[in-house]
C-alpha cells in the first residue's frame, strides 16, 4: 500500500507547502518541532482539512480539494496513536480497546485481539481504568486500540515523546514487535533522530513546512550534508548487525557487514537483529591502526565525504563494510590528517559510548 | 399529628401539582437543552450570539414580562397556541401544562449554562481519537461526551427542577393561580399571605420549600459526584 501526500496550507505565522510518497514498512516524518509534523499527519487523518491538498491512501482518495472529495475521520480507517494516548477516562482497558471493533466494517480483515494483547503485554490491565496505568502502559493500550480498529495504516505521532527514557526502553521493544508483526504501514511522526534510526525504513525529512529531504534513514543520517540540519548534537548513524556471542567479561559482539563491534552485554539472545545507533561525535579518527588505547571498537575505514562547515567542524562520512557512518571532527584536525575522499585510515567507536537505549 | 394533617389537602394538592410541574417542565426541556448547550459549547455558527442572548432572556427579564410573552404566543389567540389549539386541541394557557412551560423556560438558562460548562470540561482531543476509531459523530457524541458530561447534566436538570419549583412570575401571568389546576407552592404560599391569618398555614408550605430546595441541592452534589467518580474509575 502506498500513501500519496500533498499539501499546501497557509496557518498565518507558518505555511505548509509539500508532497511526498511513502510505501510499506514504517515511514517517519521527521523534523524538530514547529516544521508540520502533526499537521501533516492530522491532515492524513482527515483532522485538518487543508487549504488546498490531495492524499490518497492505497487506492482511496481520501482528500482532494480540487475535486471537492474530503472523507471524514471515521471512514478513513485509520489507527491513530496520539501522543498524549488520549485513552477513554469512563471505560475500562478492556472497553478501551474493543472501542474501535465494532466499526470496523463487516468483512474486512480483524486484527487478532489474543495477538494484539499478547504482543503489547497488556492482558493483566484489562480490568483497570486509565487513570489506574502507568505513562508506559497507557501508550500500549492506545497501541492495541488502534490496532484492534483494524486500520489500513497506523499513524503515531510522538507516542514516545511524553515518556520518560525508563518508560521509552519499556515500549521500544513493542514499537519493534509491530513493526515487525503487524502487516500494515505505519506513518510516525517523530523528532528524535535516534527514534527514527531505530524504527524507520523510510525517513521524510521536514523543515519550514516542506520536505527538505527524503530517502533510507542509513542514507540520510550518514549524509553529512544533512547533518547541520539534523542538529550537529543529534547527527550519527545507524548500522545494523547480529548479536555474535556474549562474552564471559559482560561484553557482547556484534558483527556487522564491516565488521564486529563490542557492546556492553545486551539482552537479546545471539542470532538476534541489532539496529545500533553511533553518534558522530563518538567517532573519533586514526591515520596508523591503534594499539594502546582503551577503545574496543577500532575499525579499517574509508572517507567517503567530507563536509568543512562554517563553524570549527567537519563531518566526515565514513565506509566501513558497506555500511556508512559518520564523524565529527574539527577542522583542524581535518587539515591536519590531510583528509580527502577516497582515503583509508581507522574509526575509534568507544563502546562505552553506544548509548544502551540507542541500541534496539 | 402526622406530617399528612400538618396540611390541608388542598395545601398538599399545591405540592404535588408544583412536583408534577416540575417534573415535567425539567424532562421535556432537558433534551433541548442538551442540544443548545452542545450548539453553544462545540460549534460556530451564525446567529450563535442571537441564540445565546435569547437562552438568557428569562433569567434577566421580568418574569412577569416573560409569562405575558407567553400569553402572547401560546394564548388561544396567540401564534403558536391558537395553532396547537386548533390542530392538536392542545391548551397551554391557564392549565397545569402552562404553568410547565413557563417553569421550565424560566429554569432553561440554568440548565443550559451548567450543561454546556459540563460539554465544554470534556476534552474534544477524546472526541477526536473516537472518530479516528471509525465512530461517526452520533456515535461519539453517545459514547464520549455524553458519558463524560453526565454530572453536568444531572447537576443541571436538578438545578432547573428546583428553579422550576420556585418559579412564580410567569407561571401566575401565564397560567393563573387557579386551586388545584395552576396553583403551585409559591402561589399557594402567596395566595395564604393575602388571606388574614394564612401566615401560620404559609409557613408550613415554607418549610417544604426549604426541604425540596436543600434536598435538590445536596442531591446534585452527591449524584454528580457519585458520576464522576464513577467515570474516572478512582
Amino acid at each position: 500500500m502506498t500513501l500519496s501526500v500533498q499539501i499546501k496550507h497557509d496557518f498565518g505565522s507558518f505555511a505548509l507547502d509539500l508532497a511526498f510518497e511513502a510505501s510499506d514498512g514504517v515511514t517517519a516524518l521527521f523534523g524538530h518541532s514547529g516544521s508540520g509534523k502533526t499537521s501533516v499527519i492530522n491532515t492524513v487523518a482527515g483532522l485538518l482539512r487543508p487549504h488546498s491538498g490531495r492524499v490518497v491512501i492505497g487506492d482511496k482518495v481520501v482528500l482532494d480539494t480540487e475535486r471537492r472529495v474530503f472523507v471524514p475521520t471515521h471512514k478513513r480507517r485509520l489507527g491513530y496513536v496520539f501522543q498524549e494516548g488520549r485513552l477513554f477516562p469512563h471505560l475500562s482497558v478492556r472497553q478501551n480497546l474493543a472501542y474501535g471493533q465494532r466499526f470496523a466494517p463487516q468483512g474486512a480483515a480483524r486484527a487478532d485481539w489474543q495477538h494484539v494483547v499478547d504482543m503489547l503485554g497488556i492482558g493483566a490491565l484489562l480490568e483497570r481504568r486509565p487513570n489506574a496505568l502507568s505513562g508506559g502502559e497507557k501508550q500500549r493500550v492506545s497501541i492495541g486500540r488502534a490496532l484492534l480498529s483494524s486500520p489500513d495504516m497506523l499513524l503515531m505521532d510522538e507516542p514516545l515523546a511524553a515518556l520518560d527514557q525508563a518508560r521509552k526502553t519499556e515500549i521500544l521493544p513493542f514499537l519493534h514487535r509491530l513493526r515487525d508483526e503487524a502487516e500494515l504501514p505505519i506513518l510516525y511522526v517523530s523528532h528524535s533522530v535516534a527514534e527514527v534510526a531505530r524504527i524507520a525504513d523510510f525517513v521524510v525529512f521536514l523543515k519550514d513546512g516542506t520536505v527538505a529531504r527524503t530517502g533510507p534513514p542509513a542514507d540520510l543520517l550518514s549524509d553529512p550534508e544533512s547533518a547541520p540540519a539534523l542538529g550537529l548534537q543529534e547527527a550519527g548513524a545507524v548500522i545494523q548487525g547480529h548479536v555474535l556471542c556474549h562474552h564471559a567479561d559482560g561484553v557482547s559482539e556484534i558483527a556487522f557487514a564491516g565488521g564486529r563491534l563490542y557492546l556492553p552485554r545486551r539482552p537479546e539472545p545471539v542470532g538476534s537483529v541489532l539496529h545500533v545507533w553511533i553518534k558522530a561525535s563518538d567517532v573519533m579518527l586514526s591515520l596508523a591502526p591503534l594499539s594502546g588505547v582503551s577503545a574496543l571498537n577500532v575499525l579499517p575505514a574509508r572517507v567517503v565525504a567530507l563536509r568543512l562547515g562554517d563553524g570549527p567542524g567537519a563531518m566526515v562520512q565514513l565506509e566501513i563494510g558497506n555500511e556508512r557512518i559518520l564523524s565529527r571532527v574539527t577542522r583542524r584536525s581535518a587539515e591536519r590528517l590531510g583528509l580527502s575522499v577516497g582515503q583509508t585510515l581507522h574509526a575509534v567507536v568507544k563502546s562505552v559510548s553506544v548509548a544502551k537505549e540507542d541500541v534496539g | 399529628m402526622s406530617i399528612v394533617s400538618w396540611l390541608s389537602p388542598a395545601e398538599w394538592q399545591a405540592v404535588g401539582l408544583s412536583l408534577r410541574v416540575s417534573f415535567w417542565a425539567t424532562v421535556v426541556s432537558l433534551p433541548f437543552g442538551i442540544a443548545v448547550a452542545y450548539a453553544l459549547a462545540r460549534f460556530s455558527f451564525p446567529g450563535k450570539q442571537i441564540l445565546n442572548g435569547l437562552v438568557h432572556l428569562p433569567l434577566i427579564l421580568p418574569p412577569v414580562v416573560t409569562g405575558y410573552l407567553l400569553l402572547l404566543t401560546f394564548g388561544k389567540r396567540g401564534l403558536i397556541g391558537g395553532v396547537l389549539e386548533q390542530t392538536f386541541g392542545i391548551v397551554l394557557a391557564f392549565r397545569w401544562t402552562g404553568a410547565a412551560l413557563a417553569a421550565g423556560l424560566m429554569a432553561f438558562p440554568l440548565m443550559v449554562r451548567a450543561i454546556r460548562l459540563a460539554i465544554e470540561a470534556v476534552d474534544p482531543r477524546l472526541e477526536q481519537a473516537a472518530g479516528t476509531l471509525g465512530a461517526p459523530r452520533w456515535s461519539v457524541f453517545a459514547t464520549i461526551t455524553l458519558p463524560l458530561m453526565l454530572p453536568g447534566v444531572v447537576t443541571g436538570a436538578i438545578m432547573a427542577f428546583a428553579r422550576a419549583m420556585g418559579e412564580f412570575g410567569a407561571t401566575i401571568t401565564f397560567a393563573s393561580n387557579i386551586p388545584g389546576q395552576t396553583q403551585t407552592l409559591p402561589l399557594a404560599i402567596y395566595a395564604l399571605l393575602q388571606v388574614p391569618g394564612g401566615e401560620g398555614r404559609a409557613l408550613g408550605l415554607v418549610a417544604i420549600s426549604v426541604a425540596i430546595a436543600l434536598g435538590a441541592l445536596f442531591l446534585s452534589e452527591a449524584v454528580s459526584r457519585a458520576i464522576a467518580r464513577r467515570i474516572s474509575g478512582a
